[in-house]
């Protein structure tokens, strides 16, 4: 019973993370590219289509998408992702997602699947210092439902 | 599942005015009271490496935000300025003195703004030090709390005596290691987001961070009164707010990093009019 309850505790801990999904200090790039799906799950397009959004990947705060223009105020700090399925391939897309910075050196743009390496790493947005162990900005499945949604983009 | 999981949201900033692609600042020019002409536009101080033109963060706002400095009646910070001048010769504390007992008018500190923060014995000073040593050694009364409105006020109104003389504050000399930490700090990519202020103000400024139109954060307009708070803010301050937005664990307002920060920022105001108090949105 009670081995029971900690295996689910640790699992609810992790988030939405499915069980089996590397670790974001284990995910292996090439050339900036997953190879890899995270998690074995096909992602989810309409969900990745919400993760767009402020609230959860808030990738608007720097991107113009034409397809999310029911929402106001896109940001200009990237370039815009209309047509990102077509100039990059799975691997590359959710290498970019997982850590830009692989594909990107120096690049401004978070890296989403992430949990070490910060400099003074926050509690969310308190201003007070983390405590315990820290999420990724996006968990692995949100990952695959970011790259699904990205790969609809198409000219 | 934690909802914390789910709830990125890069900044909380939202809300706001004007959309689309704006690119750079507008070219509009500043005149305060039809009289006061601001340099709002001057070559970047030789120091800067990143940037050939340092533009007032005014530059960068709406019309509507624009026009509330145009005129001293229409610029929401006047209200706690007036409290300050009536402060300035109020008696408070033990030793019977108030601020114009010791400094006389308050126009004898014209050029003072523009030169703080500046060293002495060793030490970084701030105006914000400067008065709350005043309060505590000279009259015996209580220091102010960093980004309190009496403290902001009467930085705000010690700072309109140098509105229009440009910032030249000075960075080398006893000043330099102060002024080193402080680029070391703009440059760190700090928080989750790991996002220094360079990665805004200096290799996108003119861009639009969601519904936020990026100016250089320049800190030449501070104490500015901010519409969203409704009050005036301190430099340190908006240091915090910009660096908690980076999910980032914060220094404090006071401390010694933000002061060796604030000496940084404001040498990349070096020529920009001092325009406190700003208004922005
Ligand atoms: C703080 C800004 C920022 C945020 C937030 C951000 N990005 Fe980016 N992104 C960039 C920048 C800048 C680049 C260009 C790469 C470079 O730096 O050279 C980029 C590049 C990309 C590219 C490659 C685009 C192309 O046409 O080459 C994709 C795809 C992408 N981002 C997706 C996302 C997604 C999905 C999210 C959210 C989960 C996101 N970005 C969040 C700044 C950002
Ligand atoms: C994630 C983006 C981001 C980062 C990182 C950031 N800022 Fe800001 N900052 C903003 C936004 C958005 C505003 C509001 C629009 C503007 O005035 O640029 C702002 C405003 C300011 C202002 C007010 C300017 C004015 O004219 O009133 C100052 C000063 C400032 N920032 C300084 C800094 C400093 C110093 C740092 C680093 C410690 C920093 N910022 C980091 C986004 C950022």
């Amino acid at each position: 019973m009670k081995t029971t309850s900690l295996i689910v505790a640790s699992v609810l801990a992790a988030g939405m993370a499915s069980a089996d999904a590397p670790a974001p200090t284990d995910v292996v790039f090439e050339d900036g590219a997953v190879a890899a799906s995270l998690t074995g799950t096909p992602g989810n397009a309409a969900e990745g289509r919400k993760i767009m959004n402020k609230g959860a990947g808030n990738c608007i705060a720097c991107h113009a998408v034409s397809d999310l223009a029911e929402l106001a105020f896109h940001g200009e700090i990237g370039p815009g992702l209309d047509g990102v399925g077509d100039r990059w391939s799975e691997p590359e897309l959710r290498g970019i997602v997982a850590n830009a910075k692989n594909m990107f050196p120096d690049t401004v743009m978070p890296s989403f699947y992430k949990t070490e390496g910060f400099i003074r790493i926050g509690n969310g947005f308190t201003g007070k210092a983390a405590e315990g162990a820290v999420d990724p900005l996006l968990n692995a499945q949100q990952i695959e439902d970011v790259v699904a949604y990205l790969l609809t983009l198409k000219e | 599942m934690t909802k914390k999981a789910i709830s990125l949201g890069i900044l909380a900033l939202a809300v706001g005015a004007g959309s689309g692609a704006y690119a750079g600042p507008d070219d509009d020019s500043l005149v305060i009271n039809d009289e006061l002409e601001m340099v709002t536009e001057t070559a970047a101080p030789a120091h800067m490496e990143g940037i050939d033109t340092i533009y007032s963060g005014w530059r960068f706002r709406t019309d509507e935000t624009q026009s509330l400095q145009l005129d001293d009646f229409d610029n929401p910070a006047m209200l706690t300025v007036d409290q300050a001048i009536d402060a300035y010769s109020e008696v408070d504390g033990s030793e019977n003195e108030s601020c114009a007992s010791c400094h006389g008018d308050v126009e004898s500190f014209a050029g003072l703004s523009a030169a703080m923060p500046k060293v002495k014995d060793g030490n970084l000073v701030t105006l914000e030090d400067e008065i709350n040593n005043c309060r505590s050694t000279r009259m015996g009364a209580e220091e102010w709390k960093w980004s309190g409105q009496d403290m902001q006020g009467m930085v705000a109104l010690i700072g309109l005596q140098s509105r229009g003389m440009p910032v030249d504050v000075a960075i080398d000399g006893d000043a330099a290691p102060f002024w080193e930490k402080g680029k070391e700090i703009y440059y760190t990519r700090y928080g989750q987001l790991e996002l220094s202020c360079a990665s805004c103000h200096e290799e996108n400024y003119g861009n639009m961070i969601r519904a936020d139109h990026l100016s250089q954060g320049q800190i030449n307009g501070f104490p500015t009164y901010r519409l969203k708070q409704a009050r005036l803010i301190s430099r340190h301050n908006r240091f915090r707010g910009c660096i908690r937005d980076t999910r980032a664990h914060t220094f404090a307002e006071g401390s010694d990093e933000f002061r060796a920060l604030e000496l940084y920022v404001l040498s990349r105001s070096n020529g920009l009019s001092v325009e406190t108090p700003a208004v922005r949105q």
